[in-house]
């Protein structure tokens, strides 16, 4: 126990004194804050832009259809003054050249067709790939149809038509997204970059542990002390957890301070992001240390150098990605047999914490000692490793 | 007293060491001479316990190695081929990490870092991180470090390597010292001149065996009018023949 807590002080003691290793330690916490952070202005930007700003748009032949322009100014959208549009080709030049996102050309029939029994044309001038312009087309398009329809329905009601007769099927939306389970939405990579931050804190040490010391040429003495491997590896990735703890609390801490800085009702999302959720998070995230910590010592343990080390580490911490993208993509709600799985577990009941809603006492215990019971397992074979003569290099 | 008795080790096809035998007394210091590659690096990591022989037993102060690694890790102090020195920690640091794995109590490790300290002639250095210390330093360092559980035995893989004159006559005159207090001192090395002035038993080894042993003086009488260089360099040429 001593040789443990011996080996556990000198190196942390070490690593801080690696100034070059302390900054990335610091800084590394703040990288997921900061791009949540600047993820969720850009969406609360844009989604405010496009719902209350009035639009302004280029139109070609606006004198043809009065009556049309002045619909779309009520719901928001105005011709453009400063902008002359001669014919077609021209407005494909303004969206090409992406001066303006959309261009609406009234067709020169325009005012003939619309008393008759031919259909009166409007052209669309956009372009598809611009997803940015995707809401602002829509806008404008819904703003058509729209008129169309009023259009139509009153020369029929004209006519004597009962307007239901149209209209066989209704469908009625009921959204029970709350504003808490639509943020989660977006703060489910959270998980992510919850545990890649967790990772990357152990990061060095879990080199350093085996192909450091090695290529140091320290490992060689250390190994002739009257220690046993298992006593000095355990003390290794005991610092190592510490550092990986660390991490995640300050990351924690990190979001919590971002989040409440964010305008997020503006988008529809509440955050319950304090520091009591962030505590909880801590706990449900902890266990993933010493699991962590023994992957990447044992992964470290097959190199010969630092740089060798850091390349294969570079995969490990995509590891925990995968459980997430299958979680993403099939949209998986917590169930027990799920809660065996490392890092999925862990992104479920995070998920759940961040949505508000109660955490089950089961799946969490679940999700602990299996998360544990892989680390002790991945711990044995690192130290397993570790007594190999090979590991002399 | 180091025992060794038909050690052998392989590395994959390579036959490192190959059946071999030598004793190193109390109170004296036991050159182990070779060219490179010859196994003296195997054999020290094997009496340094961190390599395992294939065959063969080795005893340190009784202590069968295979028995009880940390029983005789306790009575042995390394002094490695690289000193190994930790960059970040301070030379008084690093002596005292091992005093601490050694299992000394605290006092011991205070106290015993500061007399080798003084000792070896550190005190300028010693609360200095080692990254920029001279090769000379290091070595002393790591010396210290080695030490630093008052081992009786001393293993030491090619002391001399990188160091200038001056701190090859210091490394010198402190194993002497060490010889003097009767503890037994087995350095390995290359290059007979470094180690002709100093060594009290000369082994021998090439390609993995014992070609000669015996003190210089023993030496001197059985090759009359051969130098110890010359002798060195017959017993390592002909291994095939080993007339020797």
């Amino acid at each position: 126990m001593s040789t443990l807590l011996t080996v556990c002080r000198k190196e942390i003691l070490e690593t801080v004194r690696e100034r070059r290793v302390l900054i990335s330690l610091l800084l590394g916490p703040l990288f997921g804050p900061l791009m949540v952070t600047a993820m969720i202005n850009l969406t609360v930007s844009r989604t405010v832009t496009s719902a209350e700003e009035t639009l302004q748009v280029p139109m070609l032949g606006a004198e043809r259809a009065p009556n049309l322009v002045a619909y779309l100014n009520a719901r928001g959208i105005a011709r453009r003054d400063d902008t002359v549009v001669t014919d077609v080709d021209r407005a494909a030049e303004l969206v090409a050249t992406g001066e303006h996102d959309v261009v609406l050309a009234i067709d020169e029939a325009f005012g003939e067709d619309f008393g008759t029994d031919r259909a009166a044309r409007v052209t669309l001038i956009f372009d598809r790939s611009k997803s940015r312009a995707a809401s602002r087309v829509n806008r404008v398009r819904g703003a058509i149809d729209a008129y169309s329809q009023q259009i139509g329905s009153l020369r029929l009601l004209a006519d004597g038509v009962d307007l239901s007769l149209l209209r066989p099927l209704v469908v009625d939306e009921l959204d029970v997204s709350t504003p808490a389970s639509r943020s989660a939405l977006m703060l489910g990579v959270f998980t992510y970059l919850l545990l890649f931050a967790t990772l990357t804190g152990g990061l060095h040490l879990a080199i350093d542990t085996t192909a450091g010391e090695r290529e140091r040429k320290s490992l060689e003495p250390l190994l002739t002390l009257p220690v046993t491997r298992a006593s000095l590896l355990l003390g290794k990735m005991t610092a190592t957890v510490c550092f990986m703890l660390a991490s995640l609390a300050l990351t924690l801490v990190a979001f919590t301070i971002a989040l409440k800085q964010l305008p997020l009702e503006q988008i529809g999302m509440s955050s319950n992001f304090g520091f009591g959720t962030a505590a909880l998070a801590f706990a449900l995230l902890a266990p993933f240390a010493p699991l962590g910590a023994a992957l990447m010592t044992t992964v470290a343990s097959f190199t010969k150098t630092y740089r060798e080390a850091q390349t294969y580490l570079t995969f490990v911490l995509l590891v925990p990605t995968l459980p997430l993208a299958f979680a993403t993509l099939l949209n998986i709600e917590p169930e027990p047999k799920l809660m065996w799985i490392p890092s999925l577990s862990h992104h479920l009941l995070v998920t759940t914490l961040i949505k508000d809603q109660p955490l089950d006492a089961t799946l969490v215990a679940l999700s602990v000692v299996s998360t544990l019971l892989f680390g002790a397992l991945l711990g044995w074979l690192a130290i397993r490793l570790y007594r190999r003569e090979a590991i002399l290099g | 007293m180091i025992e060794v008795h038909g050690i052998s080790k392989s590395f994959g096809t390579v036959r490192a060491l190959d059946g071999v035998s030598f004793a190193a007394r109390d109170g004296a210091i036991t050159g182990l001479l070779g060219p490179n590659g010859a196994g003296k690096s195997t054999c020290l990591r094997i009496l340094s316990t961190v390599l395992a022989p294939a065959t063969g037993t080795a005893r340190v102060g009784g202590v069968d190695l295979a028995a009880a690694p940390l029983a005789a890790r306790r009575v042995l102090g390394v002094l490695p081929h690289n000193s190994g020195l930790y960059n970040q920690l301070t030379a008084r640091e690093n002596i005292e990490y091992y005093g601490r794995l050694h299992g000394l109590p605290e006092e011991a490790v205070t106290s015993r870092a500061a007399a080798l300290i003084e000792r070896l002639d550190l005190k300028g250095v010693a609360d200095r991180k080692a990254k920029g210390f001279s090769q000379g330093e290091r070595t002393k360092v790591a010396l210290a470090r080695a030490l630093v559980h008052d081992p009786q035995h001393l293993l030491l893989d090619e002391p001399t390597n990188g160091l200038d004159v001056m701190a090859t006559r210091h490394l010198r005159d402190w194993l002497r010292e060490l010889r003097g207090q009767g503890r037994c001192v087995l350095l390995s090395s290359h290059v007979m001149q470094e180690v002709e002035a100093l060594v009290d038993d000369l082994v021998i080894i090439a390609a993995g065996r014992v070609t000669l042993t015996g003190t210089p003086a023993e030496l001197a009488q059985r090759f009359p009018g051969l130098s110890l260089e010359e002798i060195f360099v017959r017993a390592v040429s002909g291994t095939q023949k080993s007339a020797v």
